[in-house]
């Protein structure tokens, strides 16, 4: 997929803006963005990436999180965890950041249609799928019952709360699951890892999977699909390697015969069988 | 076709360069590079293998893409046009020709690296066959006759004695032949039989390179299978010191980074190469998926004779210019590697 930013190299970024910072929990934040007229700064499918740069601190990459329905803004759901990172997290609104995309590939949202959805999500993981639950809401007769299952470290780390406890429990036939790791005095719910907690709600495994988290809750999570009886075909997720270029050049995020910036970060897990095992 | 004698090359250089950027292989400190040309410069196209390849000139090893301001979080930026006027390389070797070809698939395939384009689209390659290969060479093996007129090359040059002959193979290549034919002369039937006499003296040469005989078509297995042959990895990797030395010499390698340069109140942005052999090349926020010399070495080779061969319909990254053979301090070296993938047991 190619950078929308006028007639330009794709390394170029255009200005965006800072619209409104929602602070998440102690380490997220999510940041709307839009471009220098006020405006969506540039069109994408649920999965894709935007690169976001603060010359001169630098550049990162990052999902992103609202559904391509919404017209006005796009939206970023950022752990602070480094140089840029951190000094995103300084940022007010009205500042302005660098911005390019969309990169990378999404979730095949056409081929999902009339299917049973299951989302699984693991802490920020939940930012590329909530771009997907989002356009699955706003077409919702276009799909079959979606489950989404999310699980974080304690109950302070889970993000977009409001779309978890308030509005898509609400959605018709709709269900959300949540787990935390560690139990709390303001937790009733479910307390245990992503994967076993997946294996205890005893899905049918007609359905499509959609998982995204950190590396080794993915890897888990597959595996507890695959006893479930899930076939590699039904089930998909992203993979995570460090980018610079974002468009299938610098040779950084190279696995096996795939550039997971051009080629992924989505992939189908029949295809992440056939790569090395380096993410 | 026409022929140059080589006393007249001095004028020639002159002639183009009042037009070009004229960039030939120029010894500087004992090292031979394709460098600007000024009158006075010495020339040596007598040694078939310059230092660095050519692919600076399409591919800085640094270039700055972007120019901005940041001041209490108000952003300018601008884009900072590929810079540079036409050029003319001579004394291209056909291996470096392909590995233009090679850059060509990444840079140019969408979207399109512009820089890149500009740089490849400001060029005149005049390349140059190969009459003294040395031992190191093994371009054969990627089927490149370095004997030949490569594909790529606008106008192609032979040896051949006191003067050169060229030969137009576009219309860039033309064009510069027409705004210099003065200095050139017609050939004649004596000269045909030089050119012939002189491209089989180079391929009984190349039949007795040493690494003549390489054969990537032993290397089987799926890719997987491959990169599975962790003994093999193991065992080159325990030497290698990460310099990066192989990557920024080879003329395929084109990995790289992006890093900001801040002044007072601006700032630059910009690209430079980049290897696969450093640790922090895939270091991120949640750990490396390449900890150990051993995965990162893999990878570049991997990369070179498996993962770029699938994407570019068989072609290898690697064009045999042995500059990686003989300039590793620890002497790993991709036909030792080619050759142990192959199934022979090779001394290391
Ligand atoms: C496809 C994709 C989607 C992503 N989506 C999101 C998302 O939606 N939200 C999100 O928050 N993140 C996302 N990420 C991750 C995000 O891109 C990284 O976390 C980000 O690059 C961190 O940038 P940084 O500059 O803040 O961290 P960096 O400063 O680059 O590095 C982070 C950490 O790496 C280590 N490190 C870095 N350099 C060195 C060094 N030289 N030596 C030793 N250690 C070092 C340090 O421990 C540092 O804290 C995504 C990544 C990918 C590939
Ligand atoms: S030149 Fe040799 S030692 Fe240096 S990184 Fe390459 S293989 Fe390793
Ligand atoms: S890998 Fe070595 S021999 Fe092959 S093109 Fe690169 S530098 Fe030359
Ligand atoms: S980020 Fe540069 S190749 Fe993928």
């Amino acid at each position: 997929m190619s950078c929308s930013c006028h007639d330009q190299d794709p390394l170029i970024p255009q200005i965006a803006v800072i619209k409104e910072v929602r602070v998440d929990t102690h380490d997220v934040t999510t940041f709307k963005i839009v471009d220098s007229f006020g405006k969506k700064p540039f069109e994408f499918l649920p999965g894709q990436c935007a690169m976001i740069s603060i010359p001169p601190i630098g550049e990162a990459i990052f999902s992103i999180t609202s559904s391509p329905t919404q017209e006005e803004y796009i939206e970023c759901s950022i752990k602070k965890c480094g140089t840029v990172t951190d000094y995103l997290h300084e940022l007010e609104p009205g500042s302005e950041v660098g911005v390019r995309g969309p990169y990378g590939n999404n979730f095949p949202v056409e081929d999902l249609k009339n299917k049973d959805l299951l989302f699984i999500g693991g802490g920020i993981g939940l930012a590329p799928l909530r771009s997907v639950i989002n356009y699955v809401m706003d077409n919702r007769e276009d799909f079959g019952v979606v489950d989404i299952v999310y699980g974080a470290r304690t109950p302070g780390d889970l993000v977009h709360s409001n779309d978890i406890f308030d509005v898509w429990p609400k959605e018709k036939e709709t269900a959300v699951h949540l787990t935390v790791d560690n139990v709390s005095k303001n937790w009733n719910g479910h307390v245990g890892f992503v994967p076993n907690f997946v294996k205890t709600l005893n899905f049918d495994n007609n359905k499509i999977a959609l998982v995204c988290g950190p590396p080794i809750m993915i890897k888990y999570t597959l595996q507890a699909l695959e006893e479930m009886g899930f076939k590699k075909e039904q089930v998909y997720t992203t993979l995570e390697l460090k980018m610079k270029c974002g468009i299938g050049k610098c040779g950084r995020c190279n696995i096996g015969d795939k550039y997971v910036c051009k080629d992924g970060p989505v992939f189908r897990c029949d295809e992440i069988t056939e790569l090395p095992n380096e993410y | 076709m026409k022929k140059i004698l080589k006393t007249k090359l001095p004028e020639l250089w002159q002639k183009i360069s009042t037009d070009f950027d004229l960039f030939l292989p120029i010894e500087k400190n004992k090292t031979l590079n394709f460098s600007l040309w000024k009158d006075g410069e010495k020339v040596n196209l007598d040694k078939v293998r310059t230092t660095t390849s050519s692919k600076h000139l399409v591919f800085p090893q640094t270039e700055t893409y972007l120019k901005f301001k940041n001041q209490n979080n108000k952003l300018s930026l601008k884009a900072v046009k590929a810079i540079g006027d036409e050029y003319v390389i001579f004394g291209v070797r056909p291996c470096d020709v392909k590995s233009f070809k090679l850059l060509d698939n990444i840079f140019l395939r969408e979207p399109v690296d512009t820089y890149y384009r500009e740089h490849r689209d400001r060029g005149t390659i005049i390349s140059l066959a190969c009459t003294n290969p040395e031992d190191t060479c093994f371009c054969s093996s990627f089927g490149i006759d370095a004997s030949s007129a490569p594909l790529g090359a606008d106008v192609a040059a032979w040896d051949v004695g006191d003067s050169y002959i060229w030969k137009p193979q576009s219309e860039k290549g033309q064009k510069l032949m027409d705004s210099t034919k003065e200095l050139f002369t017609d050939i004649d039937e004596k000269d045909i039989q030089n050119l012939e006499k002189e491209k089989s003296n180079i391929q009984e040469k190349l039949e007795d390179l040493p690494f003549n005989n390489i054969d990537l078509s032993k290397i089987k297995g799926t890719q997987q299978e491959i990169f599975d042959k962790e003994e093999i990895w193991n065992e080159f990797s325990e030497r290698c010191l990460a310099c990066g030395t192989c990557s920024y010499l080879c003329p395929t390698c084109h990995c790289y980074d992006l890093q900001d340069y801040k002044g007072n109140n601006h700032g630059e942005k910009f690209r430079c190469w980049d290897s696969c052999m450093s640790s922090d090349f895939t270091l991120m926020a949640h750990g490396n998926p390449r900890t150990t010399q051993m995965q990162r070495l893999r990878q570049r080779f991997m990369h070179k004779l498996v993962y770029y061969p699938k994407n570019h319909k068989g072609d290898y990254s690697c064009v045999g210019c042995g500059r990686c053979v003989d300039r590793c301090p620890v002497h790993i070296d991709i036909v030792k590697i080619i050759k142990k993938l192959g199934g022979e047991n090779n001394e290391l």
